[in-house]
């Protein structure tokens, strides 16, 4: 094998490398840093993976942002898509833009009792108050109780 | 009257841009000198319309003239004078103009300083910039014109400037970041111009360097700019979210360094040449994209402009224009390279080579990311399903990062064309190993504690400088006498070294600071205290008071440092009376060496606050080392080779690196 | 295969077109609109002084029967000052469709001033001081206006300034729409 060829098949093998390695780290990235977004719906369903880490997303219903009683800075919220309720359960600085009567986004489990152990609340959404995922879960919540109204 | 006229002048400069584009490019294919020289009165005409509209707009936001709707929109009567001025580029339309405005200003740049380039080199380049020029021109007058006016029933008050933009970051912000991104409209534009003459050569690589380090420098500042001001104003103390917003100004900086480090190759060695002219276009095809993202509605974050979706289509279709012709152009005309390569495993051009496709495989990374919820809803159906988080983006960049930083030093070793593996381990060899052992040393002394991702990113940053310490050595070695040989080095080597150095200091800012933080969110009465380090922090209670535009509550912390009195801060909330916003104002106290972070919460039972305060160690190294990093981009251009100087023939070497005879154009 | 040298410098070009393709389909997607909880649902009971005489009540109840536009609007905020030209005029103009203006979080006295110099707009003038009934109907922030049919029910909610335009592209086509 003369030099001019050996050099040929170590590039390629490099690249062949340097491809395997880099989307392997690709796919591995992929699967740690992916939230699925979730409605309170299908958390009520029973439809989310238990112990995974999720996103979801509704209205914050008005008045029931809590934190008396609750140690630290611990707060608890219901987020609704008017379809069902999910209690929100969160410790630390709610973000200035989080609001009752408006979306919000959060991230974090859903516990054994049914209660949504937050460790991020996302309030950033654009000039009109609602982000779009929040938006898509309201619209679906308000298809089914139509059908269920027409069912009836 | 005022916003007449500045209308008018926009439409004015579309007819001048029109023109630009049309006459010189017309010339330079009949040779026709007049009308190639018409390029540079052309586009001093249009940077002067282009002026002259953006300061009726200006006037116009701080005489109040309610009657413009944008100003309506985004002005009130009590807002600072300062800030007047800014919400001239606060939303949509005007920053719109802003960004054309520099645009015009980069084209007149170029027209003034580019008296080496032959005469139908400039006419394409300015044709090309008028192109762009005159296509964003359209959009903004048919479907984004920031002097729209509401004449029936003016309103007496505005909406009033979004709370969150009233702050001096806002300000520098957008500017910086504008002038680099529309800066790279020139390397793109040059580059095209290349294609078009099918003259692709050092001379050609050599007048582009000069404008990409410019807009690099000036995106690089515009980047750290926005990074600051989010960990300013935001409120939580971070200062990077892989934001789709961030993202999209973060991969034409990646390629833009990869640019500038290509070009250096074509310019030495007559190589890469193919790769540079797709790096010049990638660059600025990327600052439209991002341009594109922001505006379009089509990926919802806090920085996106609200914009709907019909001006989308009509940014997208210019997009598709400009980039997808210049992309065929390319594949059409770009030379192509055959044969085997004629340089070394271990040269520099290798080691260039490893730097442009660490940075090109960053890019694409953080590009699959931010579209990726895009990618699985057009596949999958289901909007809004999935989104991407920073893990993701972390887990592929820090190890490419990691990767870079290594080679990064072994590319100043190399030497062009061959380098034998012994003299390099030689020159660094050593240097290595005293790289690892301080990196785990001097944390475990100054820390007692054994932190893997601080030491790794210790050993780096140290490889780094030390290279750069034993470069500067070798190259003073043999002269006369050290100082003369310091003064012979050059200011594009000085530049090139402080950029490194710039990107050294990086390192460590992100990953000491990540990793050496302390947060604490915390709810305090008055009289409570919390400790971290040697640092206590007493909450002192809230009082009201008010402000220009807004009334806050203020929250009194006594610090102390080492048992004694060390300094008062005081963070606030602000709550804005005209557009009912709450705004959360950090107090921040700026050291070289840490920051002391502190922004209240909400109210708690009787007299309790929630507040959050963090040490952060070593975070203004992040944007010290990024400002260094533009100024090493600065440095280098300010190198006598770019001076003015005449085209000498012997600039463009005869034979190509083959040492057979150069053609104008392999096909 | 031996793909020619040519051949591949296009790859970017390609890639650029499906990229394209991608966000052009973006584009089409539903925008994220403003919606509201109360959409087609009736509006919520509730009873509120009068603005003008704080011995009256005013009961949700009077806005039956026809149709209403609830407009929530306030003395400090400066949009409000840039539609209420607007509501005087349409008010006027239009006698099928009855203002119901609600002082939201407001200082009544200055209220009452700004309506007396300026002219109002409203049949009916509520004040709803601590933002409770705001935060029942769902709003964000004033300028909003919630039409409401002679069910009683909520059909639209507006956010933001009514203007002529806004009048004759949103509200004169969802008000024949009801009748």
């Amino acid at each position: 094998m003369n030099s001019a060829r050996k050099q040929k098949m170590t590039i390629v093998f490099f690249i062949l490398f340097g491809s395997a390695v880099t989307v392997g780290l690709i796919l591995f990235a992929l699967n740690e840093g992916i939230n699925v977004f979730f409605t309170p719906t299908e958390i009520a369903e029973g439809k989310v993976p238990a112990g995974q880490n999720i996103r979801i997303g509704g209205m914050v219903k008005e008045g029931s942002l809590v934190s008396d009683g609750l140690e630290g800075t611990s707060i608890e919220f219901i987020t609704t898509d008017t379809n069902a309720d999910v209690k929100v359960a969160f410790t630390g600085v709610l973000p200035d833009l989080f609001r009752e009567g408006q979306g919000v986004v959060a991230e974090g489990v859903v516990d054994a009792d049914g209660v949504f152990q937050a460790n991020q609340i996302l309030a950033k959404h654009d000039e009109n108050y609602m982000s779009a995922e929040v938006k898509a879960a309201m619209d679906a919540a308000k298809k089914k109780q139509a059908a269920e109204v027409t069912a009836q | 009257m005022i916003p007449e006229l500045g209308n008018f002048a926009v439409m004015l400069a579309l007819c001048l841009a029109v023109l630009q584009v049309i006459i010189p490019m017309v010339g330079s294919y009949t040779n026709n000198t007049l009308w190639m020289s018409l390029a540079r009165p052309l586009s001093s005409g249009l940077w002067v319309f282009m002026v002259l509209s953006f300061s009726c707009l200006a006037y116009s936001f701080l005489h109040d003239d309610f009657s413009v709707a944008y100003i309506a929109r985004n002005s009130n009567t009590l807002l600072p004078v300062y800030y007047k001025f800014a919400a001239v580029w606060g939303a949509h339309e005007g920053s719109l103009l802003l960004w054309i405005l520099i645009l015009s200003t980069w084209g007149y740049a170029v027209s003034l300083l580019s008296r080496n380039l032959p005469l139908d080199m400039l006419a394409r380049v300015l044709s090309v910039m008028g192109m762009i020029t005159a296509g964003f021109l359209v959009f903004l007058l048919f479907t984004s014109n920031p002097f729209d006016r509401l004449l029936l029933n003016t309103p007496s008050e505005g909406t009033d400037l979004n709370p969150l933009l009233q702050d001096f970051g806002l300000t520098v912000h957008p500017p910086f970041l504008y002038m680099g991104y529309v800066g790279f409209s020139v390397a793109f534009s040059f580059a095209i111009a290349a294609l078009l003459t099918g003259r692709l050569d050092a001379a050609w690589a050599r007048w582009t360097r000069p404008w990409t380090n410019a807009a690099w420098a000036f995106l690089t500042v515009g980047i750290a700019l926005g990074s600051w001001w989010a960990y300013y104003e935001l409120g939580w103390g971070g200062w990077w979210f892989w934001d789709p917003v961030e993202n999209v100004s973060f991969m034409p900086w990646l390629v833009g360094t990869a640019l500038i480090h290509s070009l250096a190759v074509t310019e030495k060695r007559g190589v890469f040449k193919s790769w540079t002219v797709l790096l010049a276009i990638a660059a600025f095809s990327l600052s439209l994209l991002g341009a594109f993202i922001v505006r379009s509605g089509l990926i919802t974050s806090v920085h996106a402009f609200a914009v709907d979706p019909e001006r989308g289509l009509v940014l997208l279709a210019l997009l598709l224009l400009i980039i997808g012709s210049s992309l065929f152009l390319y594949a059409l005309r770009a030379p192509v390279v055959s044969g085997t390569s004629n340089y070394g495993g271990y040269s520099r051009e290798v080691f260039l080579l490893i730097n442009n496709i660490i940075l090109v495989v960053a890019t694409a990374t953080i590009l699959l990311g931010t579209l990726y919820p895009l990618i699985t809803e057009a596949l999958y159906g289901e909007a809004n399903k999935y989104s991407v988080g920073p893990p993701y983006f972390n887990i592929v960049f820090l190890p490419l990062m990691s990767l870079l930083a290594v080679c990064l030093s072994f590319g100043t070793f190399t030497r062009w064309k061959k380098t034998s593996p012994a003299l390099l381990w030689q020159k660094v060899g050593k240097l290595a190993f005293v790289s690892i052992a301080l990196g785990i040393v001097i944390p475990l002394i100054v820390t007692a504690e054994v932190n893997m991702g601080a030491m790794f990113a210790l050993v780096l940053a140290i490889w780094i400088v030390l290279c750069i310490g034993k470069d500067i050595l070798d190259k003073t070695a043999n002269k006369a006498d050290r100082l003369s040989g310091l003064r012979g080095l050059g200011l594009s080597y000085y530049g090139m070294q402080l950029a490194h150095f710039g990107f050294a200091v990086v390192i460590c800012g992100i990953c000491l600071t990540s990793n050496y933080s302390v947060e604490e969110d915390v709810r305090m009465a008055k009289g409570e205290s919390i400790t971290i380090g040697k640092y206590e922090f007493r909450f002192e209670g809230v009082v009201e008071r008010p402000g220009p535009n807004y009334t806050a509550n203020s929250a009194t912390i006594q610090v102390m440092k080492n048992g004694e009195n060390y300094l008062t801060m005081h963070p606030e909330k602000r709550f804005y009376s005209a557009r009912g916003d709450v705004q959360t104002e950090a107090d921040i106290q700026v050291g070289f060496f840490r920051d002391l972070f502190t922004a209240l919460g909400d109210p708690r039972g009787d007299d309790e606050w929630v507040v959050r305060i963090h040490v952060k160690p070593f975070v203004f190294w992040i944007w010290f080392g990024a400002f260094l990093m533009a100024a090493g981009g600065v440095t280098a251009i300010l190198d006598r080779r770019y001076r003015s100087r005449k085209v000498v023939r012997s600039d463009i070497p005869a034979t190509d690196a083959n040492g057979s005879l150069r053609p104008a154009l392999e096909s | 295969m031996q793909i020619s040298n040519r051949t591949k410098l296009f790859i970017p070009a390609i890639f650029f077109l499906v990229m394209s393709g991608l966000l052009l389909y973006g584009l089409g997607q539903d925008p994220s609109r403003v919606i509201s909880a109360l959409i087609n649902r009736p509006l919520p009971t509730f009873s509120r002084p009068d603005l003008f005489d704080d011995a009256k009540t005013i009961t949700s109840e009077q806005m039956r029967g026809g149709i209403f536009l609830v407009n929530v609007w306030a003395t400090w905020c400066p949009p409000c000052h840039a539609e209420h030209p607007y509501l005087l005029e349409i008010s006027q103009r239009e006698s099928g469709v009855t203002f119901v203006g609600v002082n939201y979080k407001d200082d009544v006295k200055a209220a009452r001033e700004f309506l007396a110099e300026r002219g109002n707009p409203f049949k009916l003038s509520l004040v709803d001081l601590d933002g409770s009934l705001g935060i029942d109907l769902g709003m964000s922030g004033p300028p909003e206006t919630f039409v409401v049919d002679k069910t009683g029910t909520i059909r639209y909610r507006h956010v933001g300034v009514i203007d002529n335009k806004v009048w004759a592209e949103v509200f004169v086509p969802l008000i024949a729409q009801i009748q």
